[in-house]
């Protein structure tokens, strides 16, 4: 097999951590070739590096018997390695040919663009109109656009960091055999991803990071999902204990709640109805974008609804703050973990003071009590194993599993009588992830309510007891988790975007 | 009172020559604001612009070297700011409001000896024919060369934006610094570029004001107009030919209320001076007041501090 890309020794430092420590490995051409480790293992460097965005204090790159060191992503493009972002590079009030446009590092008149974006498209199985807004594109045909514009180079490399986070099971579907198309052709992918099971359905080799360091190379398809997780984390994998699910009384109720979204790229609520007993864990899937953050929002009490919209114990809050809604037990961790569940510099002392002054009772008629929160902060470091030198550290200055496991714990340990959290584990590794999902479903079983709103399908069907799908802003009616399968949970989260069919040419 | 004694002709060339210093402040504003800078400083700018065009028309005889100079101390001073926000990351509301005091003080400094000078006077259009016709030739061929200059400055803009690649750029680099950064864009040097780009405008918009419209030099003779167009920016949801319309309209309100203070009409003057101001506030207030689509047109990344983390 000849070798596409061949990396040696390749070491990356930066003040404090060292994010790569001689790495090597190779790809070959049309290889489909998985990059796995827990968060922080060093990925992104790596990929980084390969893209010219970093730069390496130590190593080589061989590309196609060549000398490879990009200084800047537009070598890297140059010679035929492109990138799909995990988050999306992508401007929302910009087209789809403008932010192509943009992407390409040879001029191309928008008239000769366009036709070649949609000739593309239909070649890849990847249906796009390059005069719409990419702000009023569902996530997967955004994704779709990133992939485009990345084909449209020619690309013999395509490294593609947790393309399928966000997709719903048809999309991940589309996107899979659009890959394999590719790797038929001879481009090879360099593939990120957190989800084990298609990993192995999709790729021919893996690396396996820890510490920054290449702790194994294996086949995919002959591991299963449990051992290659125990290949990343470097421990053995502890099983969520089964969990029996016996509901109790009424607590949370949604009587036709309804808002409209505060964004102009937003999805409006319409008329959810819902209602949420003692013990259980509500799963609410969807894809990005169909009314998640406004659902969140409500709930929380960071936008206003009509009173009887929401009663807790029977008393309607829906027009009350998030303090007083806090006060009787209805809490919230939103999606954003820096600048909306914990406030960047400050530490994590104060950033528990802001959420739990009134339920711990933190303050005497105004005057604040820190020693008490900073004992209730470090009862949450250490109940939740967040690794960070102290309370006293700014929130930004921990990894983003480590502050994920602390704003949801500082909910947690409140006690909360329901609890909504949204993508509770997004980028979270796969320890950290287990341990976030047994501590809620701990909570359920103390006779609290959870709803987790989540893009993956897998925490839900994991975790929760029933499960509801948003899409379009309207919620179905909540379903025990075991009467649905995947299949139809897809389709109905692609109630809005399955109007499109997508299908790729043999 | 008699309105009738009011000219509909001369009120709508004295309009446009109002609104010019606004058009070119607020065009160059709308170009930084669209990289997603905010600067505040407008009003420094134009004062400065302002001294420097004066000074150097005075000491030239020479007119146009006036405004050249002026473009070029506002986008020095812009580049103070640029440097200062950019590169050392300081806030950018706090540094414009700097800006606009520093700018006050020295061009009062500049300009002490200045006072009560008469400027070379700037030639007027005089095209054969067409300044002639009746109610066209003055309404439309009679200005000066800044004024037609500053509509082909507002058409180019547009153009720039909505036309090249460049203005693709930069309507990228505002609309989120660090996926325009991610693809390999110099996210620092267009925003300097553009920076400097709205001082120079904003310093032209300043001499049009010492040089044509007064013209002489007093301390402090922006009088709020560099705040107004940074009004007009917001006002014209940051789309080119819409600045146009703001910079008229509130032309418009000035020299009528000017009139209005002439004739004598029974309302207190303080009231008429106010109302160009108010009228400001007003409109901000309706354009603001569709959340979702103000915020549509705003550029994303506008105010925000960028720094290239890796």
């Amino acid at each position: 097999m000849s070798t596409l890309l061949d990396l040696t020794g390749l070491r990356k430092a930066y003040p404090g951590v060292i994010a790569n420590d001689d790495v090597s490995f190779d790809i070959a051409p049309g290889e489909v070739h998985a990059l796995l480790g827990e968060n922080g293992a060093g990925k992104s460097t790596l990929v980084k590096m390969i893209y010219g965005l970093v730069k390496p204090d130590e190593g080589r790159m061989v590309l196609n018997g060549a000398p490879y060191a990009p200084t800047r992503p537009g070598d890297a493009r140059a010679l035929g390695v492109s990138m799909v972002f995990q988050h999306f590079s992508l401007f929302e009030a910009l087209t789809v040919a403008e932010n192509i446009a943009l992407g390409l590092d040879e001029k191309i008149s928008p008239s000769v663009l366009s036709p070649r974006i949609t000739e593309v498209s239909r070649t890849y199985g990847l249906p796009l109109d390059p005069s719409r807004l990419i702000g009023d594109l569902s996530v997967g045909e955004r994704q779709r656009v990133e992939i485009v514009r990345c084909l449209l180079q020619n690309p013999k490399l395509l490294i593609m960091d947790e393309p399928t986070s966000v997709l719903t099971p048809q999309e991940v579907e589309i996107l899979f055999a659009t890959l394999r198309k590719l790797s038929a052709e001879g481009v090879a992918i360099l593939y990120i991803s957190h989800k084990l099971e298609e990993i192995r359905a999709l790729c021919d080799r893996a690396t396996i990071l820890r510490g920054g360091k290449v702790v194994a190379t294996c086949t995919p398809r002959d591991e299963t999902a449990r051992s290659l997780a125990e290949m990343m984390i470097g421990t053995t994998l502890r099983s969520p204990g089964a969990r029996d699910f016996r509901p109790g009384a009424d607590i949370l109720e949604l009587r036709e709640l309804s808002l409209s979204s505060a964004s102009p790229f937003g999805t409006s609520l319409r008329e959810i109805t819902l209602a949420l007993r003692e013990g259980e864990v509500l799963g609410i899937a969807g894809v990005a974008g169909n009314g998640q953050e406004e659902l969140l929002a409500a709930l929380s009490g960071e936008a206003r609804v009509q009173p009887e919209m929401i009663t807790l114990d029977g008393v309607a809050l829906g027009h009350m703050g998030p303090n007083r809604r806090r006060a009787a037990g209805l809490l919230a961790a939103p999606e954003e973990r820096l600048g909306h569940a914990a406030a960047p510099d400050m530490s994590l002392t104060e950033n528990t003071m802001l959420s739990a002054r009134i339920r711990q009772k933190l303050d005497t008629s105004g005057v604040l009590k820190w020693t008490a929160t900073r004992a209730f902060a470090d009862a949450v470091i250490k109940a939740f194993d967040v690794r960070t030198p102290g309370n006293g550290s700014a929130a930004k200055s921990l990894s983003g599993g480590n502050l994920q496991k602390f704003v949801i714990g500082r909910e947690v340990m409140q006690n909360p009588r329901v609890l909504v959290v949204n993508q509770p584990t997004w980028g979270v590794d796969a320890a950290a992830a287990a341990s976030i999902r047994e501590a809620l479903r701990q909570l359920a079983a103390e006779g609290a309510a959870v709803i987790v709103i989540s893009q993956d399908l897998d925490e839900l069907m994991e975790m929760s007891d029933t499960l509801s799908i948003l899409a379009g802003g309207r919620l179905s009616a909540p379903r025990p988790t075991g009467s649905l399968t995947i299949e139809e949970i897809g389709q109905r989260m692609g109630g809005q975007t399955a109007e499109e069919p997508a299908h790729v040419p043999a | 009172m008699d309105l009738s004694s009011l000219d509909p002709i001369a009120l709508i060339v004295s309009l446009v020559i109002a609104a010019t210093p606004l058009v070119l402040a607020a065009t160059g504003e709308l170009l930084v604001e669209k990289s997603g800078v905010l600067n505040l400083g407008v009003e420094g700018m134009m004062v400065m612009g302002a001294i420097a065009g004066f000074i150097a028309a005075v000491e030239t005889g020479t007119p146009f070297l006036g405004f050249l100079f002026a473009a070029i101390a506002g986008a020095l001073l812009a580049c103070v700011f640029g440097v200062l926000t950019q590169v050392f990351l300081s806030n950018q509301v706090a540094t414009g409001l700097a800006l606009t005091l520093f700018g006050l003080g020295l061009s009062a400094l500049l300009g002490q000896s200045y006072t009560g000078m008469r400027p070379p006077q700037t030639e007027r259009a005089d095209i054969p024919v067409l300044s002639d016709l009746p109610v066209i030739g003055p309404v439309v061929f009679s200005y000066d060369w800044i004024v037609y200059f500053s509509l082909f400055l507002v058409l180019a803009v547009w153009f720039f934006l909505n036309k090249t690649r460049g203005g693709l750029v930069l309507r990228a680099v505002g609309e989120s610094h660090d996926a325009a950064h991610a693809l390999g864009y110099k996210v620092i040097l267009i925003r300097l570029g553009a920076i400097a780009f709205g001082g120079a405008c904003a310093g032209l918009g300043g001499a049009y004001l010492s040089l044509v419209r007064v013209p002489q030099w007093s301390e402090g003779m922006t009088a709020g107009i560099g705040w107004i167009a940074l009004a007009i920016v917001v006002f014209a949801s940051w789309k080119p030919g819409r600045v146009i319309l703001g910079a008229w309209l509130f032309g418009g309100v000035t020299i009528l209320q000017l009139n209005m203070q002439a004739l004598n009409v029974p309302i207190r003057a303080e009231y008429l001076s106010m109302t160009p101001y108010l009228m400001t506030i007003i409109v901000l207030v309706i354009m603001s007041s569709d959340r979702r689509r103000a915020a549509l047109n705003a550029p994303a990344s506008l105010g925000r501090v960028f720094h290239a983390s890796s």
